[in-house]
């Protein structure tokens, strides 16, 4: 065991992976000789070479593109796109061709490409550096949507992520790339894509939520006293509603936090599953804690935004009391 | 201080067998065997009667709509001639003619417009048709690379048309071969329109060619209606990708006989006249033209061969129309490596939302 930040577990899955496979590559602006804006890939281009670890020109339609080709061509790419507020100019290579390809070819061609992208906000970065756009690529069939939240859930899922042989967008939560460190086995594991956790077990409220936002939730429910089941989906597509639908049934009240805006987010399919399927259980209708409908603000109000303690704490009195 | 050129270089434009016939037999020199001109002839015949049979097929109602290919078959067909079987060619939706002698089956082209994803479950290393225009250049990047990274000495031989020169995605895909060093071909189809919009709108440069000069890459104008030409063009830049990693670009000159597809109708923007020139620039006529000088071809031989590319695309389009319909479990089937439940819900009960759906999501 290691007591690893969440850079440091990512760093670690790569390097594994690149071991034990050389058809995994990475790519992407600035991630070799700097090792990466956020240093998530330092040292890998020192011990793997410019043949693996490739300094791509700035251009982000280009870099997912490409990588795309090198997957159909035989290999495992793992393509970098240094800001979550970047991806917009690669959508249409990700949503037109990665996520088509299988189905549109019948499984001919299949592009195996894990995307990996800092995501979210709350370290004060500059604009478009800090948004949450999980579900744009939800509502887009035919790409996986992986988001850790603890250095543990990012090395095991990440290796799950590069071994899928489907396209997969792993967010990764720049607010707790370094926020705090945990024991990470150093040997080799994965954790399925598809499957939630119960971070903390509870009967009288559900509250599911990822990423970074876990952490929030942590702290809220520690702070009401109550006894609330956590669940962190891990993966936002396939997510995990067996284990949503159980908890929910089981409590019948749920809270539904998330760093994206409200409308038409994760939050609302969360909400209309579980009416379809808890509708008898619920004693109260199902609540969202999110970011506003509002473009991301400047950093100055970014706590403003982004739901923290204070917001869950109040989502559970109310959701309790109704 | 003086002011001195920093960069000057002209644009080869590459001609061979003109329209005229006039030939270039030292450039010719050991290009392609007569046996093999002959059976490029009559591959590009076979190609424009399944073109024919293909608008036939749209317009009868038993396909949708169609992309004629009609006066640019040399173009692809000289690609395709010139490439290996372990190269990549990675085309947009014009280029029936080097699919079809890679080994695609003309079927599944037909499949493809009739609206079946089989269609696009290609055997030979060929992409399937692209229907954005200009993206398809990157994974041409993309496969020659993961050729390059294994030690291989595939490459990737792209093709898209002069409208795609403006989308952003062709100058990525340039400035990624050209910079990483991947040995890619782009061939840049000019035929003179995007849809409606002629080149002059997409690129007010002299040649679309020397677009490639400004990545530092290799760049060439060639008759795109000139089969022996393009295949020399070709030659060279897979040679040059295959023993130096480094890209080309072509830009192929030809003409959209026909129009953009079958739902267009050209007569709206563009002059009778100038189609008539382009038609007198047909590659098949002065292909059979160069045949019949030198004994390889006749009447006897071109009668026979019309009835052979009856019965052939007769038989594909029998097979095309005749294959078993998909079923509505196709459309979940492919989408991921493993269903996921809600999907696998969506399949099982055909429905997305259901009274009464249960903890087990069965519904009713």
């Amino acid at each position: 065991m290691a007591n690893l930040t969440l850079v440091q577990a990512i760093n670690l899955a790569l390097s594994q992976e690149m071991e034990k496979d050389d058809r995994v590559m990475l790519m992407g602006e600035d991630i070799g000789i700097n090792g990466g804006v956020f240093r998530v890939t330092e040292g890998l281009h020192e011990r793997f070479g410019s043949r693996r670890v490739v300094d791509t020109p700035l251009a982000e339609s280009g870099i997912i593109g490409t990588a795309i080709g090198l997957a159909m061509g035989g290999l495992r790419p793992v393509p970098e796109i240094q800001f979550e507020g970047f991806l917009a100019p690669a959508y249409d290579q990700i949503c037109t061709h990665a996520a088509r390809m299988r189905s549109r070819t019948r499984a001919g061609l299949t592009a195996p490409l894990t995307i990996r992208v800092p995501v979210g906000g709350g370290i004060h970065a500059p604009e478009l550096h800090s948004d949450s756009p999980e579900a744009i690529f939800t509502h887009n069939p035919g790409i996986k949507v992986v988001m850790p939240s603890s250095p543990y859930d990012a090395k095991g899922l990440l290796t799950s992520a590069i071994r899928d042989p489907d396209p997969v967008i792993f967010f990764e939560p720049k607010r707790i790339y370094r926020a705090f460190r945990e024991e990470v086995p150093e040997d080799e594991y994965t954790l399925p894509i598809g499957k939630a956790r119960v971070v903390r077990e509870g009967c009288e409220m559900t509250m599911v939520s990822w990423g970074a936002t876990v952490v929030q939730c942590m702290n809220a429910i520690e702070a009401s006293g109550r006894d609330i089941e956590l669940i962190d989906l891990r993966t936002i597509n396939p997510f995990d509603m067996n284990t949503v639908a159980a908890s929910v049934c089981k409590t019948g009240r749920a809270v539904v936090v998330h760093e994206a805006p409200m409308s038409c987010g994760i939050g609302a399919e969360l909400s209309a599953r579980i009416m379809e399927q808890c509708f008898l259980r619920l004693e109260a209708p199902v609540q969202r804690v999110t970011g506003f409908d509002t473009i991301m603000p400047y950093y100055k109000l970014e706590l403003d935004y982004m739901p923290d303690a204070e917001r869950i704490g109040k989502a559970i009195s109310e959701t309790a009391a109704y | 201080m003086p002011v001195d050129c920093a960069f000057e270089i002209a644009i080869e434009r590459v001609s061979i067998l003109d329209e005229h016939g006039v030939f270039d037999e030292s450039l010719a020199q050991g290009l392609i065997p007569d046996d093999d001109v002959v059976k490029l002839y009559r591959h590009m015949s076979m190609c424009r009667h399944f073109d024919e049979i293909a608008f036939k097929l749209q317009r009868s109602g038993r396909m949708g709509t169609y992309p004629e290919n009609r006066g640019q078959e040399a173009t692809s067909l000289g690609a395709a001639y010139a490439l290996e079987d372990k190269d990549w060619m990675v085309t947009c939706y014009r280029e029936n003619a080097g699919l079809f002698w890679r080994g695609v089956d003309p079927e599944k082209i037909l499949l493809h417009w009739m609206g079946d994803e089989r269609g696009n479950n290609i055997s030979v290393r060929a992409t399937p048709l692209a229907i954005p225009i200009g993206t398809q250049m990157l994974h041409a990047v993309g496969l020659g690379w993961a050729s390059k990274y294994r030690g291989e000495d595939g490459i990737a031989c792209t093709f898209f048309g002069d409208g795609a020169t403006s989308e952003g995605d062709f100058h990525e895909a340039m400035n990624f071969a050209a910079n990483l060093d991947l040995p890619v071909v782009f061939v840049c189809q000019n035929n003179s329109w995007a849809i409606s919009t002629p080149t002059a709108i997409n690129c007010s440069a002299p040649t679309l060619a020397q677009r490639g000069l400004a990545y530092g890459m290799h760049c060439v104008q060639v008759d795109g209606n000139d089969l022996f030409a393009m295949v020399k063009v070709i030659r060279d830049a897979a040679t040059r990708a295959r023993t130096e990693s480094r890209p080309t670009f072509i830009e192929a000159i030809t003409y959209r006989l026909g129009d953009h597809t079958t739902a267009d109708d050209a007569r709206r923007y563009r002059d009778q006249d100038v189609v008539d020139e382009w038609s007198a620039r047909d590659p098949m006529i002065r292909l059979r033209k160069w045949l019949e000088q030198r004994d390889l071809w006749d009447e006897g031989r071109e009668q026979a061969l019309r009835t052979e590319n009856e019965i052939y695309v007769k038989g594909v389009v029998e097979r095309a129309g005749g294959i078993e319909p998909p079923t509505t479990d196709d459309m979940f089937a492919w989408m991921y490596s493993e269903i996921p439940p809600v999907l696998d819900l969506q399949r099982r009960t055909l429905r997305t939302s259901s009274l009464g759906q249960g903890i087990d999501g069965s519904g009713s």
